[in-house]
Formats: structure tokens, sequence, C-alpha cells
């Protein structure tokens, strides 16, 4: 292979491994700016794994799968509203239970797939586009869902802060006790921005089994959806930051990966802290403005709401 | 004229809480186009009331008219539909978003951004409001996030505002400039339900007043043939007495003092400080008027200790260059603090009573001993507090949260009190307060310094200042002018003080206002 050709699939297996994340951080940065901590973006996105593959699988639609990936994930998103908008538990608990109960549940689900192959998402090239060098396979040749969630990203900035409903729920995660008191409707805007949270996550599940390995195997997330959660943070609820942070996060894991491939006389433990450190690191000077990131953040991030007053 | 419809008449309104009948059969008629004030101490109902007026709250029992027909309001936007405006109290206002944003929420039709922002910079001008439409509310002080909320009303082109306690934050003139306003309103037709506790302002605006106490509606009247003394004995349903002033215990020990403060502000919306000097002595009041966003916050953050300086000798408490000292420190000074905001600041909201005693009071009372901390002892103390100050609460396990802002500042205010410090620095003492109550926290601030205690209080209130201050300075972008005995002030003159012109043709300097 060139050198072009190594450099050109290298950032392919960036792109790849980003978008898991990027499904499921956007997803739940929405959730977050409603002012609803889920942190069982790992158990959804495991159930959202699993479901996509065995609805393609069992139907043979790709597409079938991938929506009821989405909505096997919002079910769990439901059960978590449920649990903490409507019986209003604490949302910390609720969410570190919704992980292990979609550990278990994608793995009893998931049993009788495991070794199953399964054909990867076809690659949708842009007619005429794809044939640029270099930057046509980059660009312009993915499948379906890569393309989904840089399009998911650009629509929730957009929605968040060019449209009226963007501008209620980011509120309602400021301050839900005005909110309720102008009237805006609290518990209905948090259920929706949480279906939308599980549903994303759902989506980066699926494009896990389906397009990135593909393949079902227990516990395949691997730790992505608390990756996700903390991607959240020090994006400072941001999106474009997201998106930067998803993007370095898979850059530095591949990387690292071909460094060790490479034989370079590095401990392997220190190459896979890479990752963590340096989106951490890099996260965490260009969000050094405190002013900023009061901004951003979600006043009301965890708290139970109650229209007592 | 004799027949006419209410605009808004409620019937035989009933609302419960856990432990408290808060409306218990209240009857109020609100003609078009009155100014009808609704009068009553702390949770006398007035706020439950106008809160089931406004859709937050729904009656158990009783029948809202609104031009004669039955109404049934179950949301806040349903009553906007109505034509009902309402300026909160309690601000409903979201910290991280800009007044545009702000204001765009609390309409029902999604405005275009860009050409509300244009309506805001003029409603605001037309009705003598100042706001910048871009700024974030977190950068905003009291009186400028009020604004907010009247422009937000005003906006609604509303044909009944209620208005709680809007004045409270305005200069003289300012407030003049509102009661045209409203006076121009309610020509057009338009009602106001105007809840407030200063008397003759009531007497100077209003065409009716209702009267409420424990829930229920106990007179109706017409404020202009009543005396403000009349009105506020009405109220508190017993005799009341004004404040006892002495004269002026001053003493030749000065106990406060700050010298050339210069404090360039960090954000950019603050107000930097310029050469700010003041000597306060044992036993004076001293007060500081000014206009909300002046500088206060940022003088208040100095003196308490809470933005430490680099010199000590910018703050002297009791002798002590304290500058540099936290504001845990300066209160081993005997120094203590009431601050602006209530909740947050003055008192953590979910802890009780006993427990935000502790937090400012656990060092002069001495109630942690080897680092255990003596919950029998904060017990006494905090009722102490509640009984002496006259606090409603249920008890003082209480979450300082769930008590009405009135009892809480009088809690605040009592807790500091009865440290008996040696210096007690206080902003807004009786923001949102009732006549009674206020009463009792003047007395309690002249009681203090005829003990010896400096005070100097901060507040927006121009005659609570002139009311119970020795001495007055008027503070105006950042900059504080020299202290003037009370009988040389008079409000017409602290008034242009504190709109930014200079009294003394000595400064040579003016700068834009």
């Amino acid at each position: 292979m060139s050198d072009i050709g190594i450099f050109v699939s290298v950032v392919l297996t960036v792109i790849s491994a980003a978008t898991p994340l990027l499904f499921a951080a956007t997803g739940e940065l929405v959730a977050e700016k409603s002012g609803v901590l889920n942190l069982g973006v790992e158990g959804m996105m495991l159930v959202g794994a699993v479901t996509g593959f065995a609805v393609t699988t069992v139907s043979g639609s790709a597409t079938l799968g991938i929506v009821c990936a989405a909505l096997a994930a919002g079910g769990m998103a439901l059960l978590f509203g449920f649990i903490t908008l409507t019986l209003l538990a604490n949302q910390v608990a609720t969410g570190l239970a919704l992980t292990l109960f979609g550990v278990g549940l994608s793995s009893v689900v998931g049993q009788s797939f495991v070794g199953t192959p399964v054909d990867a998402l076809p690659k949708l090239a842009v007619p005429g586009l794809a044939a640029i060098p270099v930057l046509g396979p980059i660009l312009f040749e993915h499948d379906a869902l890569i393309y989904l969630s840089v399009i998911m990203v650009a629509a929730v900035a957009w929605f968040l802060y060019r449209t009226r409903a963007g501008l209620v729920l980011r509120a309602v995660g400021d301050s839900h006790e005005a909110a309720h008191a102008i009237g805006h409707p609290v518990i209905r805007v948090r259920y929706l921005a949480v279906l939308f949270g599980g549903a994303m996550a759902g989506l980066g599940g699926a494009f896990l089994s389906l397009s990135y390995t593909p393949m079902w195997g227990e516990n395949m997330t691997a730790g992505r959806g608390w990756i996700a959660l903390a991607l959240v943070v020090f994006a400072t609820w941001r999106p474009a930051r997201v998106l930067l942070g998803a993007y370095l996060f898979g850059g530095v894991t591949i990387l690292q990966l071909h460094a060790q491939g490479v034989g370079i006389e590095i401990p392997s433990q220190v190459l896979s802290m890479l990752p963590y450190l340096v989106t951490i690191l890099v996260l965490v000077l260009i969000s050094r403005d405190q002013a900023k990131v009061r901004l951003n953040a979600p006043a009301c991030i965890g708290k139970v709401f109650h229209p007592s007053t | 004229m004799t027949e006419t419809v209410p605009l808004l008449s409620m019937r035989a309104i009933c609302k419960r809480f856990p432990g408290v009948l808060a409306n218990s059969n209240v009857n109020l008629d609100v003609m078009h186009g009155s100014i009808h004030a609704l009068l009553g101490e702390n949770g006398a109902g007035k706020s439950t009331l106008v809160k089931i007026i406004y859709g937050v709250l729904h009656p158990d029992s009783g029948e809202m008219r609104w031009q004669g027909s039955p109404a049934r309001v179950s949301s806040p936007s349903d009553a906007r539909k109505l034509g009902v405006g309402m300026v909160f109290q309690h601000f409903s206002l979201f910290e991280a978003l800009t007044v545009t944003e702000n204001i765009a929420l609390g309409l029902d039709a999604a405005p275009d951004l860009q050409a509300l922002r244009t309506r805001i910079v003029q409603v605001a001008e037309d009705y003598g409001l100042p706001l910048d439409p871009d700024r974030h509310v977190y950068t905003l002080s009291v009186g400028e996030r009020q604004r907010i909320e009247i422009v937000r009303c005003l906006l609604q082109k509303p044909s009944l505002l209620i208005m709680d306690e809007p004045t409270s934050v305005l200069t003289p003139q300012e407030a003049e400039k509102l009661f045209a306003t409203l006076r121009r309103l309610a020509g057009e037709g338009c009602a106001v339900l105007y809840i407030s506790h200063k008397l003759y302002e009531i007497q100077a605006l209003c065409d009716t007043a209702t009267i409420m106490r424990g829930g229920e509606v106990v007179a109706a009247c017409d404020p202009r043939n009543e005396s403000a003394h009349s009105l506020a004995e009405l109220m508190i349903g017993e005799e009341l007495k004004p404040p006892v002033r002495r004269e002026s215990a001053a003493g030749d020990t000065v106990r406060l003092s700050v010298r050339g403060l210069n404090k360039p502000s960090l954000d950019q919306f603050g107000v930097s400080l310029h050469d700010v000097s003041l000597d306060v002595m044992a036993g004076e009041i001293v007060g500081i008027a000014g206009v909300a966003g002046n500088g206060q916050s940022e003088l208040l953050d100095v003196l308490s200790g809470e933005v430490p300086q680099a010199e000590a000798d910018t703050v002297v408490v009791c002798g002590t260059p304290c500058g540099h000292m936290s504001a845990g420190e300066r209160r081993s000074l005997s120094m203590a603090y009431v601050p602006e905001e209530r909740l947050g600041h003055g008192a953590v909201p979910d802890m009780s009573l006993i427990d935000n005693l502790l937090l400012s009071g656990y060092r002069t009372h001495k109630l942690v001993r080897n680092g255990v901390v003596d919950y029998d002892g904060a017990r006494t103390q905090a009722r102490k507090v509640v009984d002496s100050f006259d606090v409603r609460t249920p008890g003082v396990e209480a979450n300082a949260g769930s008590l009405s802002g009135g009892n809480l500042q009088k809690f605040i205010v009592g807790r500091e009190v009865c440290q008996t410090p040696q210096v007690l620095i206080v902003a807004q003492p009786t923001w949102g307060v009732d006549a009674g109550a206020a009463a009792a926290i003047h007395q309690a601030l002249i009681d203090l310094a005829g003990t010896g205690t400096a005070v100097l209080m901060i507040s927006q209130d121009l005659d609570e200042i002139l009311a119970i201050s020795d001495r007055v300075a008027v503070i105006s972008a950042g900059r504080l002018s020299s202290p003037r005995p009370r009988a040389e002030a008079n409000a017409g003159e602290l008034g242009l003080l504190m709109a930014g012109k200079r009294a003394e043709p000595a400064a040579a300097h003016e700068h834009a206002s």
C-alpha cells in the first residue's frame, strides 16, 4: 500500500472509532442540557447494539435493525425517565442501575448471536465527490450511520441555539422552577430529551455491532458509554466540542494502536492511557474560561423537580 | 358606571397548604383601568392569591370570573391568553441565558429574537428601564433583573398587570417614571394589581385597596382617604410603632475603615471601584444609597471578604487591617454580614435554620468544641433568633428555603444581630419585607447601633436610608460620595447623585451617565 493509502485507511479507522462516542455523547448532551443526568448510557448502548444486531440478522434488513436499536435504547431511556421524572428517584443511582440492567439484558438477548457473522453496513459513496483523491474516500464514502452522526451534531447545535424549543430546553436545564413558573412543561421537555438521548445511545450501539466490528460480543461497548459521559462534561456541554473530543479520542486510540504495532519502546499500558489523557487535557485547556463554563453548564443537572410551589 | 362588570372577579377562593389555610373565602374585584392595591403582611395570602390568578396555583374551591364569564386558568399560559401579566417577587429568570432569551421564554408566540431585541430596547427606553438585551442574567444585579421582569410583562400588552413590589429597587425619580407609566397603562384601560409594602406609594398611586391578613380579606378601602398609619394598622391588625430613634450615638472610635479602595472589574459587565474611602464610627449607622449595578455588589464583596484584596490596609475592622482576610477571619474580628441575596448567599435553602445559624455564628457563639458541633446550643440560639425577631416558621428544624422571603430575611438579620458584632455590614435589609417586619428590622439595627456597633447599610430603598441612617453616602458608577449627616440630605438631591450627577462642582471630571 502507498503511504497515502495507509494515511487514508488510518483516517477511516479514526472516524469509525469516533462515531459511536459521537452518537452517545450528542444524545447525552441534550439530556443533560435539559437538566437530567443519565448515567445509563453504557447500558443503553449495549441494548442498542444487541437489538440492532439481532434484528438485522433475523430480518436481513439493516435499516430495520438500526431503527429497532434506537427504539429499544429509547425504551430503556423511557424506563429511566419514568423512574426519575415521574417517580422522582435519584438520577445517579437510577442511571447506574440502568447500566447494570443493560449489561445483563444484552447478554441474555445476545447469547445465541455470539459468533454469528453479519454483513457490515454498505458504504454509500457520494457520486462524483467520492472520486476525489484522498479527500473523496475520507469524506464521501461512508456508511449511513457515519454521515448521520455528523449531521446530528449540527442538527443538535442548530436546535439548541437557533430554535425556540431548544431555548426552552436550555431554560428547563438552567432553572426548572423558573421554567415552571413561566408555564413551560418541565417534565415533558425532560422526557423528550431523555428519550432522544436513549435513541442516540442506541444508534451508537448499533454502529458498533453493525459497522465497527461487525459482530456481537458481550460487553462489546467496553466503556464507551462512560467515555461519552465524560466527553459531554469536558466539552462543557457544547456540541462542536463533543465532535472535537470524540474525534480526538478516536484518533489517539487508533494512533496508539499503530504505535504499539510498530513496536515503540513505551509500555503498552501507558499507550493505552493516552486517548484518555490527551482528550481530557485538550478539553480542559480549551475550557479554562470559568465564565464560559458557567454559561454552558446546566445549573439544574441531576436535581429532582417536583412542581409543588 | 354603576353596572360595570369587573375585569376580574374572584369569589370565595380557598386554598389550603399542609398546615396552613393560605386563602380563606377570599373575594376580590378588579375593575378595568383601576390601580388596585393588595396589601398585607408576609404570609397574609397575597402571593397565594395572585399565583392563583396567574395559574401557577390552583384553588381548592372558589370561582374566577373574567369580564363576567367563568374562566378556568390552569396554567400561566392560560392566564397570559386572557391578558394577565405578572412581575414575580421571586424572579423567574434563567441565569445562563441572555436578557432577550429570558424575555422570549415568557412570551407565548415564538418571536423572532432580532425583532424582539429591538422591541425590548424600545419598551425599556419608553418606560425608563435601561436594559442591555445581550447581557447574560448572571452578570446582572437584583435591580437589573427586576427590570427584565417588568419589561417582559409590558411587552405582552396585558389588560391586567400584577406587580409584586416593583419599586423596591428604583430611585425616587425612576419610581415616579414607573408610576407615570402605570397611570398611562391604567388610562389606556389596563388594570394594575399592585402589591407593595410602601404605603405612601399605594396612596400616591392606587385608587382601590384590598387588605389581607391571615388568609382573609379584612378590609377594602380607598387608600387616598386613609393615612399611611391607618393602612399599616389595618394590615397588621394592631398598633404600629414607628422605629424609635435616639440622637446619633456616634462615638469617636472608628470601627470600620475603608481607604483608597480601587478595584478594577474582572468581569466585563462588572463595575470598577474608584478610590472608595469611608469611616464608620462606633454607634452610628451609615447608609449607602444607589441604584442597582453601580458597584454595590463589588463593594460588598470586598467588605465581606468574599473577594480579598492584596493590600491588608484597604479595609480595617476594629483597628486590624484585614483587606487580605477571608470572610471567616473577618467574622473572628467581630464583623457580621447580611448579604443581598437571601437564598444561596445569606442562607443555604436546603439546610435547617439551626444549620444556617451555625454556618455564620459558630465562632461567636462558640458552638464548636474540638471539632464537634454543639447542636443543643445551636438549637437554643436559633430559637432565640426566631423568638426575638418573630420569625414565622413551623420550627427551627424547618429548611431555610421553606420560609417566606420576609421571614427568612428576619431570620438572617436576627442571626447576625444576635451575635452583637462590633461591625455589621448589611445589604438590602428589608427587601420584600412587609411594613411590620421592616419596622422590626429597622428597630433592631438602631438598637444594635445604640450598643456601640458600627452599622454600614447598603440599600436601594432611599426611604429606608433616610429613616435610620445617621450619615448618608451615595454610590454611583463605582464612586462613593462623601457621607453627609442625614439632616443635610434630602431625597431629591440624593436621587440626582444616584443618577450619576455630581452635586459638588469640585468634581471636575464628570462621567457619562
